[in-house]
C-alpha cells in the first residue's frame, strides 16, 4: 500500500493512515538496524539528493545515513560554496541536479513553502527536511513515533510543547501529527512567543510552565531559536530560563514522572538544564535514534510512486 | 470439467494435505535428527503458516523442545520493488538465533518463479553465514521458474501455466485446510 501523497511537504497533507503506515514500516527498519548488517538493498537503483539550504546536523546527517542504510546512492548539496551564491535561482538549481538523474529531493530551506512551490514544478517525489517557520515533517513523525514506543498509543495522551512556538516548525508539525493521531496538545512560553489564536489548531495555551507540566504525560522542550527572532522578544536568556526552563527541580515537584524530548541542537542551561537533559526521563537520544528509521519508512514509502522506466 | 465459474481444482484436500505435512516433515527428521544444528525459517508472509506446522510437528517427532525456528520478511530484498504497482507493507522478521554455521531449511508455501526465493537467500546471508540451506516447499509449480532454484523438500509438484493461480487455505486462518488450483 502506498501512502496517499507524493511528496512529504507537511504533516498536514497525511492521513492517520500513512502515519500509521509509516510507522508500522518504520518498526522493521529499526529492526534491521539492530542487526550485524544494518543495510538493505531496497534502493539500489534509486539516487536522492540532499539540498540543504539552511544548516543541518541531525537532519541532514540522519538522512542521508537512512539513504545508505537503504543503499540509495547520495550526493549532497550545501547552499556554501556552491553556484547559488552566483545568483541561480531554486528551480534552476533543482532542474540542473536532476538532469544527472536523480530519483528525489530531500530539502531544507529558510523560505516557508519552498518544497511546495517546487513539487509545482518538478517531478521527482520532495521530501521536506524543514523550510522556514512552517514544517518539519519528518521530525513530528519521530517525536510521535517516540512517544509511541514508550507510551503506546498516543490516542488521549497528553503532549506539551514548550518554548518558541512562534518560530518553530517543529511545533506546528507536531501539532498537526499528535492531532491525527488522537492526542491532546498544550503550548506553554512567554506569551510574545505564542501566536494569537493558535486555539484555533486545537490546542490549549498554558503560559504557566508548572501548570502546563502538572498536565502533561510528555513535555517536548523546543530550542529557543534566536536566529528567526528578528527584533527582541524577551528580555534575557536567563530570564527566559528563570520562567520556562526546564530543570529537574521543576520536575521533581511534579505529582508524576513525565517524558521529556527536544529535537536538538540543546541550549544547555536555557531552556532545559543539563539534569534534565541526562536524566532517566529524558528520551532525546532515543529521538535520534528513531529519525533513522523514521527517514527509512518516508524514503522507501515515497519511492514506490514512481513510474517504470523513469 | 465441472460447471464452476472459477474452474477450481483441489489439489490437495484437508486429509491429503496433513499426510503430506506429515511425510515433508519426517523428511526433515530423517535428514536432520535431532536438529541441534538445524534452524527452521519461515519466509513472510504466506509461508510461515506452513513453517509453523512443520516446526511443531518437527518438536513432536524428535521430543526437542527447542528447535531454532525464525521467521523471515524479504520485503526490502525483492527485485521489484519499484515495477510493482503498489509498494508493499512488510512483514514482522523474527530471528532470535545465530545461522552462522548452521544447516537452514527454507520455507515457503507455493515455489513458481524462484523470485522470492532468491531475495529470502540474500536476507538471510545479511544475518550470517549459513552451512548450507535447504528449501522446503507445498507446491513446485514446475516448468515456470525464471531463476535456477530447486526445492529439496516437496509436497507436491504440479505443472501449470502463468495464467493459473494456487491457493493454500490454513484452517488457522481460512477455517479448512485445502490446496486449489484456479484457472
Amino acid at each position: 500500500m502506498s501512502l496517499s501523497v507524493k511528496h512529504l511537504l507537511g504533516i498536514k497533507e497525511l492521513s492517520r493512515q500513512d502515519i500509521e503506515q509509516i510507522f508500522l514500516t518504520a518498526d522493521n527498519f529499526k529492526q534491521v538496524l539492530q542487526r550485524p548488517i544494518k543495510r538493505v538493498p531496497t534502493l539500489r537503483d534509486t539516487t536522492v539528493v540532499n539540498l540543504f539550504f539552511e544548516n543541518s546536523t541531525r537532519t541532514r546527517l540522519s538522512f542521508e545515513l537512512a539513504e545508505k542504510r537503504l543503499s540509495a546512492d547520495t550526493i549532497n548539496f550545501a547552499v556554501s560554496g556552491s553556484s547559488v551564491s552566483k545568483g541561480e535561482t531554486l528551480i534552476d538549481t533543482v532542474n540542473n541536479i536532476l538532469a544527472m538523474k536523480v530519483d528525489m529531493v530531500v530539502m531544507r530551506h529558510s523560505a516557508s513553502g519552498a518544497p511546495w512551490f517546487l513539487s509545482q514544478h518538478i517531478d521527482a517525489s520532495i521530501i521536506n527536511a524543514g523550510d522556514g517557520t512552517n514544517e518539519h515533517p519528518t521530525q513530528a513523525l519521530l517525536d510521535a513515533y517516540s512517544i509511541r514506543e514508550k507510551l503506546g498509543d498516543l490516542k488521549g495522551k497528553r503532549v506539551t510543547i514548550i518554548g518558541d512556538i512562534m518560530h518553530s516548525r517543529v511545533a506546528l508539525s507536531n501539532i498537526f501529527c499528535l492531532n491525527k493521531l488522537g492526542a491532546e496538545v498544550t503550548v506553554s512560553g512567554p506569551p510574545t512567543l505564542i501566536p494569537k489564536h493558535i486555539e484555533a489548531l486545537g490546542v490549549r495555551v498554558e503560559y504557566n510552565l508548572k501548570k502546563a507540566l502538572e498536565w502533561c504525560d510528555v513535555a517536548n522542550v523546543l530550542r529557543i531559536q534566536l536566529e528567526r527572532q528578528h527584533k527582541p522578544l524577551f528580555s534575557t536568556l536567563r530570564e527566559y530560563a528563570l520562567y520556562y526552563g526546564v530543570n529537574k527541580q521543576l520536575l521533581d515537584s511534579l505529582s508524576k514522572e513525565i517524558l521529556i524530548m527536544h529535537p536538538g541542537p540543546i541550549n544547555r542551561g536555557v531552556e532545559i538544564n543539563s539534569d534534565v537533559a541526562d536524566s532517566k526521563q529524558s528520551i532525546i537520544l532515543d529521538q535520534v535514534e528513531n529519525g533513522v528509521a523514521i527517514r527509512m519508512a518516508v524514503i522507501y514509502l515515497l519511492s514506490g510512486k514512481r513510474e517504470v522506466g523513469d | 470439467m465441472k460447471s464452476n465459474p472459477y474452474n477450481l481444482k483441489t489439489l490437495l484436500d484437508n486429509k491429503q494435505l496433513n499426510i503430506t505435512l506429515q511425510r515433508l516433515a519426517h523428511q526433515l527428521v530423517e535428514n536432520h535428527l535431532d536438529f541441534k544444528e538445524t534452524a527452521i525459517i519461515g519466509i513472510q508472509p504466506r509461508g510461515v503458516w506452513l513453517s509453523d506446522r512443520i516446526a511443531q510437528m518437527v518438536k513432536a517427532i524428535t521430543a526437542n523442545k527447542r528447535i531454532d525456528y525464525g521467521k523471515l520478511d524479504i520485503t526490502f530484498y525483492r527485485d521489484d520493488v519499484h515495477q510493482a504497482r503498489d509498494i508493499q507493507v512488510p512483514s514482522q522478521t523474527d530471528i532470535s538465533f545465530s545461522v552462522q554455521d548452521r544447516n537452514v531449511i527454507l520455507i515457503d508455501d507455493v515455489l513458481h518463479t524462484g523470485r522470492t526465493i532468491r531475495a529470502a537467500m540474500d536476507a538471510l546471508i545479511d544475518f550470517g553465514r549459513p552451512r548450507n540451506v535447504e528449501l522446503m516447499v507445498l507446491i513446485d509449480r514446475h516448468f515456470s521458474r525464471e531463476l535456477p532454484i530447486q526445492p529439496d523438500y516437496v509436497g507436491q509438484t504440479i505443472d501449470t501455466i502463468i495464467t493459473q493461480k494456487v491457493k493454500v487455505y490454513w484452517a488457522e486462518k481460512d477455517n479448512k485446510d485445502e490446496v486449489v488450483l484456479i484457472d
